[in-house]
């Protein structure tokens, strides 16, 4: 590999980069925007539930149940139902969420010391908000219950559970989700700007020109990759200080460790990209193939939002040969648990690994395309 | 629109299909791929808590201890994946991502079970913040209903309380693929609209062909309709390929009519189809196309309530998804397919995509004329 040309190469594709003064504009304002809107409009975190209430007790009892949904804060009461029948079109056109029905029975039961039931219909087809919901009002009602039936008197519960929750104490989603999102980050500038680099000189006819110099193809290569690199780098640091600094996302471990990983995935993520790239010598299918074998799979099956533990058994499978999945264990715990390389050694070969091939990809196609 | 229009369109329809459908591969993104994120969202975007990974160290090791460890078990919710008596392991596990869930039932559990005030630490793996959620919720029930038997076996709770019965509608046993899939569905359909319409003008002019085009005496709007038209098409047929895969193999119910979801589509395709041509005209290269249909992409995505619920959005953002017509069009699906949602059920929805593809529509015609004169 000879220095000057391998300059001379990344020196051309970086002077191309800033001469598409939008492109490079857009390369570090996607990550921006999508930093902001992960940061601040996303949440997992479920509350106002809107509830509707079929109360035909009407007695001091059934509104104190309801009293307590109210105040529980997971639950905004948006509407008093009058009939049964109502409760079909507060559900079916999405006014409320969960319709609770406390019968005419209520309070008698409730006083003679009979089981007293109340129903509670969900709209199950947002089954993520369902289930929460439904825990919450679990807890509620049960609260309620043993309120009621032990006045007067002091029994506590023979049992209860201590939770506890590590790494992310207060259960922010933003906490889990930035450090993950720096591997999407990444995989959207493989696609977006490594997978058109080599199309886009096919399609333009300069490849032959390319061709026809001295270079070697280790040098165009690795010389095209370059500024590419500098460019990942730069929007992992930046990526990086807003989760800190804006975000205050806990950062418990180490910060070279971080970035020595994050560089060999970088390394994988725009090698395979360029191979992409020389393979598909059209920049409509590369980016296409490149959001499907990098973008996608950083999304979906990086364990980045979705987990993994409840993936089939043929995604979990596949999910063993995404290279994202490793990296957003190294970040999370880098960034949550605050653990070393004894904990991340897998990850760590994992990452070796990835370069070797999405380097060697992109080396082997490319010489292939020049001789 | 003269007969000499209608017949420049035609044959320039004629030649985008060619285009289009000539090379193998781009045949296979424009079928194969619609069907493979389908199979790859449908399948990954999960937030059922089944099986999860629990690690137990009972300190206890009674009879106690051990039932309330099988009725963790027994809910189906977890999975015991290790046990030790050493809480130092329990730290390993959460820590190498063995197991999400941490059960730790301290010595002389069963002895203060009979005194009262026993405590049972349930940990868990705080770094996946939505499952965390869930299984607390559900160990807690765990515990709180072992407690109830456990006080009314010794006679300490008085009979009656309130039981609550829960019902789920639409998706009984509240399965969240069939939220997820139908909402893929009007995904998929953007991002093919974005994509094909922003690429191809941009692409020809890249080339230069598109100096060839305007020395023909094809009109500009005659050129935007010839260029969207073939896309339309292609993004009509990946839709109901799409929605039968749907179906047929993750067997999602369609309760309504597919008559419903027609208008809804046709508004959101031409909708996909402006916002494409929009991007067309502030680009010059392709790379630039694809990166600004990224830049809308992406968020209309965050925020069109596809996995992240709006209720759970700051108001602000509340209103934005207002403007943003993936939102509407993925509560026309889900309504359908879930709901079985009729014409009257939906009109804010349709109002919605009507008002926005008009307006995108109104600014591309505009702009695009101007662009390709420039």
């Amino acid at each position: 590999m000879n220095r000057t040309r391998l300059v001379a190469i990344a020196r051309k594709e970086f002077l191309q980069i800033r001469r598409d003064a939008r492109s490079l504009y857009l390369a570090f304002m996607l990550p921006l925007l999508l930093l902001m809107l992960f940061g601040y409009a996303i949440s997992f975190d479920i509350r106002n539930i809107r509830l509707a209430v079929l109360d035909r007790s009407r007695t001091a009892a059934s509104r104190e149940l309801v009293e307590s949904f109210e105040s529980s804060g997971y639950f905004t009461v948006v509407g008093h139902l009058a009939r049964a029948a109502d409760v079909d079109r507060a559900l079916a056109d999405g006014h409320a969420k969960l319709v609770l029905v406390i019968p005419p029975s209520f309070a008698a039961h409730l006083g003679s010391g009979r089981a007293a039931e109340v129903q509670l219909l969900l709209d199950g087809s947002d089954a993520n908000t369902a289930t929460i919901a439904q825990n919450y009002a679990d807890a509620i009602v049960s609260g309620y219950s043993t309120r009621v039936t032990l006045r007067g008197r002091s029994v506590a519960l023979p049992v209860r559970a201590e939770n506890r929750v590590w790494y992310n104490e207060t259960l922010e989603s933003r906490n889990m989700i930035v450090p993950g999102l720096v591997a999407v980050i990444m995989s959207i500038i493989a696609a977006m700007l490594t997978a058109l680099t080599i199309a886009r000189e096919w399609e333009r006819g300069t490849m032959e020109q390319l061709a026809a110099t001295p270079v070697h193809r280790l040098e165009v290569v690795i010389g095209k990759l370059l500024p590419y690199v500098g460019i990942g780098l730069f929007d992992v640091a930046v990526a990086t200080g807003v989760a800190l600094v804006i975000f205050h996302v806990p950062f418990r471990g180490d910060v070279l460790l971080l970035a020595g990983m994050t560089l060999l995935f970088l390394l994988g993520a725009l090698g395979l990209g360029m191979f992409i790239s020389a393979a598909m010598k059209s920049q409509i299918l590369a980016t296409q193939v490149a959001m499907i074998a990098t973008f996608l799979p950083a999304l979906l099956l990086s364990g980045f939002i979705f987990s993994i533990g409840t993936m089939p058994w043929v995604l979990k499978a596949v999910s063993r040969v995404v290279a994202a999945r490793y990296y957003v264990s190294v970040t999370k715990g880098i960034f949550l648990k605050g653990v070393g390389l004894d904990v991340l050694a897998v990850d760590g070969l994992a990452m070796v690994l990835f370069a070797a091939v999405g380097l060697g990809l992109a080396i082997r196609v490319f010489r292939k395309e020049i001789a | 629109m003269s007969s000499g229009s209608l017949l420049r369109i035609r044959e320039m329809v004629r030649k985008e299909f060619r285009q289009l459908l000539r090379d193998r591969r781009t045949r296979a993104v424009i079928f194969v791929s619609p069907l493979l994120q389908l199979l790859m969202f449908g399948y990954a975007v999960n937030t059922d808590i089944r099986d999860t990974a629990t690690f137990v160290v009972d300190l206890d090791a009674t009879a106690a201890s051990r039932r309330l460890v099988d009725a963790f078990v027994a809910t189906g919710y977890f999975e015991v994946v290790g046990r030790s008596d050493r809480p130092a392991d329990l730290v390993r596990a959460l820590d190498h991502g063995h197991a999400l869930i941490g059960i730790e039932i301290p010595r002389g559990f069963a002895r203060d079970l009979t005194g009262g005030g026993a405590a049972v630490q349930v940990i868990v793996d705080g770094t996946e913040s939505n499952s965390a959620t869930i299984a607390q919720g559900y160990a807690s029930r765990i515990v709180r209903r072992f407690a109830l038997e456990q006080a009314a076996a010794v006679g300490a709770l008085p009979s009656g309380g309130v039981d609550l019965r829960a019902r789920a509608w639409y998706n009984p046993n509240l399965e969240s693929r069939a939220y997820n899939v139908p909402a893929v569905i009007g995904v998929l359909i953007m991002l093919m609209c974005l994509l094909l319409t922003a690429l191809a003008v941009v692409r020809e002019r890249e080339l230069g062909t598109l100096d060839q085009l305007m020395v023909s005496p094809l009109t500009p709007g005659e050129l935007m309709i010839s260029k969207t038209l073939p896309v339309a098409v292609i993004a009509l047929f990946d839709l109901a390929a799409v929605s039968l895969l749907a179906i047929v193999w993750f067997r999602i119910p369609m309760q309504g009519s597919p008559l419903v979801l027609l208008p809804a589509a046709l508004l959101y395709i031409l909708g996909g189809l402006a916002v494409g041509l929009l991007i067309s005209t502030v680009s010059r290269t392709q790379q630039e196309a694809f990166m600004s249909m990224f830049l809308f992409f992406q968020p209309s995505i965050i925020l069109s309530g596809f996995f992240y619920p709006i209720d759970s959005m700051p108001r602000f953002f509340r209103w934005v998804t207002l403007g943003n017509p993936v939102r509407h069009f993925l509560e026309v699906v889900r309504a359908v397919f879930l709901k079985g949602a009729g014409f009257i059920d939906l009109w804010p929805q349709y109002l919605g995509l009507a008002l926005l593809a008009g307006a995108v529509l109104w600014l591309a015609v505009i702009r695009f004329p101007r662009t390709m004169a420039g």
